[in-house]
């Protein structure tokens, strides 16, 4: 299958046998995966499985021992940089500098992805992510929820083909929590962007991912569609195939864990 | 604008941003410029009045206690520049953006010059109002001091940077700290000549050694000490090439490591 240059109709990203130790732990073993233009893909798994260091190698903070990364057509080992242009991401890991306002935050990442009619697109983002509230207040000052959606709207500042979340509703009430989940819907609707979510919500997962990839111990060890999975595994939810996985407790059908 | 440069903007337009909204750091960037000019200014009055000497050699003083000024805080305009993106956690964003590793740098060189200019030209001004010193007495060699002081201060501060990506926030005491360790060998006050014979060579493989050979050539003797002004650049390009070559690797080993996301702990 083509790789995608522009995010058309090939595979949008690419991971083949990714390894990252850190010293004598086994982070990721061996873990590859792809994602079409449009799809949001679940990186799933229980604390220390291997979904942030997965992240951060696929956004090239983080180089792997093996194996090899290509976004967009752009092999992450020798070009990053023309990848990383049209990539974004938020995490509840990384924050943005406390004392400047929220519109102050995204004209500093408008100008380092280059965004033209950089005015334009922050009151855009402001309205879409309904951040005129506190648009021009310190971010430091924020709630959890306007935190995420600051974060979610630096994230989106580039208008990202490739867009990695980690918990991108972590502390969030459900009300503001299910208001991004549908803005990330609407966003993957109309531009076609592919996103990675990483994330412990499975009922997020069920509604947002049309294909996941379950880590345990940073290996690979069942992938597909929620439903698919569900149906595997004999149970009612994804919570419950989770629980199955992590616990190692389920037998899959046909396969996995 | 071409893309380097709106991304280098990006980071000035980011730190301009935080003094705008924070008036301690905007004291703090004139406050021990000032406060030293006063320090040695006022000795150097003293000098004055008590010793013929002194008197010729106290224009020496307040100039060396002023390029000093520039030395240190451009490296430490560079080094805390970086070190305001470790403590806001902002790290992990801004490497995921196509800034390159060199934008980096420039963006930290420019907010060097702007808050070393911040913190000097009131230095400047009170030497002139309170000590009838003017900077212009030491001729043209001054636009040489100050460039070659500079470039000192961001090889310095480009190794501390490196550290504080290695070693997370616990190095940043290296930011404030390791010009201070440097100034009794880079013969500030006194000609190197004062020092040890053992120790000499290595006072004279410091950049600022030879240029504050030359500011005492320039106001003691009149003369331009070509010499050492080229020694001095010679040496800031073997230091500068040195700390971009450490902090190029230590770059690279934070991205094995994964350290860029957790240098801010």
């Amino acid at each position: 299958m083509k790789d995608a240059p522009g995010g058309g109709g090939g595979r949008v990203l690419v991971a083949e046998g990714l390894v990252k130790r850190y010293g004598e732990v086994l982070a990721v073993d061996h873990v590859g995966f792809e994602a079409m233009p449009g799809e949001v893909l679940g990186l799933l798994g229980g604390n220390g499985a291997g979904k942030t260091t997965t992240i951060a190698m696929l956004l090239g903070l983080l180089i792997p021992d093996e194996g090899r990364i290509t976004v967009l057509g752009h092999d992450m080992a020798t070009d990053r940089f023309a990848a990383l242009g049209r990539m974004n991401f938020s995490s509840p890991y990384v924050s943005l500098p406390h004392r400047l306002s929220v519109r102050e935050n995204l004209t500093v990442y408008g100008h380092l992805y280059g965004v033209k009619g950089l005015a334009r697109r922050i009151a855009a983002l402001a309205d879409e992510l309904d951040l005129g509230p506190f648009l021009d207040r310190p971010a430091g000052q924020l709630s959890a929820g306007q935190k995420t959606r600051a974060a979610l709207a630096k994230a989106l500042i580039n208008t990202p083909s490739v867009l990695l979340l980690d918990e991108p509703t972590a502390s969030l009430d459900p009300d503001t929590a299910d208001t991004v989940r549908g803005w990330l819907e609407r966003y993957r609707d109309e531009t076609g962007a592919t996103i990675i979510l990483a994330s412990h919500n499975m009922a997020e997962v069920e509604r947002l991912c049309s294909d996941v990839v379950m880590l345990k111990q940073g290996r690979v060890v069942d992938r597909g569609s929620p439903a698919a999975l569900i149906g595997r595994y004999g149970r009612e939810d994804m919570e419950q195939v989770f629980l199955d996985i992590a616990r190692g407790t389920g037998v899959a059908a046909g396969g996995g864990a | 604008m071409s893309g380097s440069a709106r991304r280098v903007w990006g980071l000035i337009y980011r730190h301009l941003a935080l003094y705008r909204r924070s008036w301690p750091r905007l004291i703090e960037l004139a406050y021990w410029p000032v406060l030293q000019m006063c320090i040695w200014g006022f000795v150097s009055e003293f000098m004055v009045r008590s010793s013929g000497w002194a008197a010729a050699a106290s224009g020496v003083l307040i100039g060396a206690v002023l390029l000093w000024e520039v030395c240190l805080r451009s490296q430490m305009g560079f080094a805390i520049s970086f070190l305001e993106e470790v403590w806001s956690r902002n790290l992990g964003n801004l490497f995921v953006t196509p800034i390159r590793p060199w934008e980096l740098v420039a963006g930290l060189i420019s907010m060097s010059i702007l808050r070393m200019a911040a913190g000097i030209i009131p230095a400047i001004l009170l030497a002139w109002v309170l000590y009838a010193f003017a900077i212009t007495d030491m001729g043209f060699a001054v636009i040489a001091f100050f460039i070659l002081l500079m470039a000192m201060g961001w090889a310095v501060a480009l190794a501390v940077t490196a550290m504080v990506l290695r070693h997370g926030a616990g190095a940043e005491a290296l930011a404030w700290s390791v010009l201070f360790g440097l100034a009794p060998l880079s013969a500030v006050f006194y000609p190197v000549a004062i020092l040890p014979a053992w120790l000499q060579p290595v006072a004279l493989a410091i950049p600022a050694t030879h240029v504050f050979e030359g500011m005492r050539a320039a106001l003691l003797e009149g003369r331009f000490a070509s010499g050492h002004l080229l020694a001095a650049a010679a040496l800031d390009i073997v230091w500068l090439g040195l700390a971009a070559w450490l902090f190029a690797s230590v770059f690279r080993l934070a991205r094995r490591q994964g350290l860029l996301l957790n240098v801010g702990e």
